[in-house]
């Protein structure tokens, strides 16, 4: 079937477009416990400008973000407030760790503090430094960017669910079509 | 600095004390048993009206040392700016001093983190909890036989996963 389209429309796969949305409009939640927390207010701060890619509008409230920025070493007794806090947050949700003791527990190899929050929940991008600059948190939401456009969330459990069922479908009802060989690439 | 008629005057009240100086500073080693009376002297007789740190020593393996704990108060008068160091010992099992909250109302929160971090009881202390780690830990970190990484308490978390949340 052959579509007459105007030059200002543009076919794209509703996927896409809901991660081109998504990557284009982050809403952090900062939890900014140490040191780090001044460089993610310094990349939030006029000078560096994350409005430029979207991600400027950080919220205090769990409910409204999407992105959640863990800067800053995470002690034993903040981990459940860490996970409920996650918990809080609505799907799709990404998380960056930012600098090395929310990625790994950097110096503070102590019986209070939790080595690195991957361990209790996951984790989309790390950020190596102490503190990284914010240039560095700048590249972390361009990549995670990309990651957005590319994967979903990192599992994409949603498009999982949706291309299980694409194929479930495609084996119900429709026939089996070979390609012909020669259209192979 | 302490002066000389408040050290003349305290040796007179509790010749017991030994007494020594450091660089400036007057140290005082009490009994366990007397420490609330002379606590209480220093602030009702001599206006010793601020109570600047409650901490503790743990003497393990410490050379020369002939007792486990230290616990250190330390005194100062905003009066006339004297400040007193002092010191009373203790040994397991019997590491429970009074309380001199009801001296000093700030005493509160440092008696629960010396409780916190070093298992010394305070009797008579109105909330003895943990201060700074969660409730459900049981070790004493800063005693120096609790290993600095800890037990493993730190990971002893739930994990949370992508489809969890
Ligand atoms: S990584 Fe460095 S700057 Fe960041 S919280 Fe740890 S010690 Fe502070």
């Amino acid at each position: 079937m052959a579509l007459e389209l105007p030059e200002n429309v543009v076919v794209s796969k509703l996927d896409s477009l809901a991660n081109w949305c998504r990557k284009n409009s982050l809403w952090p939640m900062p939890f900014a416990t140490a040191c780090c927390g001044i460089e993610l207010m310094a990349t939030g701060a006029s000078k560096h400008d994350l409005a430029r890619f979207g991600a400027e509008v950080f919220r205090f409230s769990p409910r409204q973000c999407d992105l959640m920025i863990v800067a800053g070493r995470v002690v034993m007794k903040m981990l459940p407030v860490l996970q409920r806090i996650w918990q809080q947050m609505h799907e799709p949700k990404w998380c960056i760790s930012m600098g090395a003791c929310a990625s790994t527990g950097g110096v503070f190899d102590t019986y209070s503090v939790v080595q690195g929050i991957d361990r209790f929940i996951p984790v989309d991008m790390y950020i190596p430094g102490c503190p990284p600059r914010p240039e560095q948190l700048i590249q972390a939401i361009i990549d995670l960017q990309d990651k957005i456009q590319n994967e979903g969330t990192i599992t994409g459990e949603e498009f999982e669910l949706k291309s299980r069922q694409a194929t479930k479908r495609a084996l119900i009802e429709l026939p089996v079509i070979q390609t012909p060989v020669h259209l192979l690439r | 600095m302490l002066k000389t008629t408040t050290l003349e005057a305290m040796l007179a009240a509790y010749p017991e004390l030994a007494v020594s100086e450091f660089r400036g500073g007057t140290r005082v080693v009490a009994q366990r048993g007397k420490l609330f009376e002379t606590l209480q002297w220093f602030l009702c007789q001599r206006g010793f009206d601020l109570l600047v740190d409650i901490t503790c020593v743990d003497y393990l393996n410490y050379r020369d040392a002939k007792d486990r704990f230290g616990l250190v108060y330390l005194l100062a008068s905003t009066e006339t700016n004297e400040r007193i160091t002092i010191r009373v010992y203790l040994n397991e099992p019997e590491l429970s001093v009074p309380s001199v909250v009801s001296l000093w109302e700030g005493a509160n929160w440092m008696e629960r983190e010396v409780f916190d971090m070093f298992g010394i009881v305070f009797d008579g202390h109105p909330d003895l909890r943990r201060i700074l780690m969660p409730d459900e830990f049981t070790a004493y970190p800063l005693r120096k036989d609790y290993p600095l990484q800890g037990r493993g308490e730190r990971h002893n978390f739930p994990v949370l996963r992508r489809n969890q949340a």
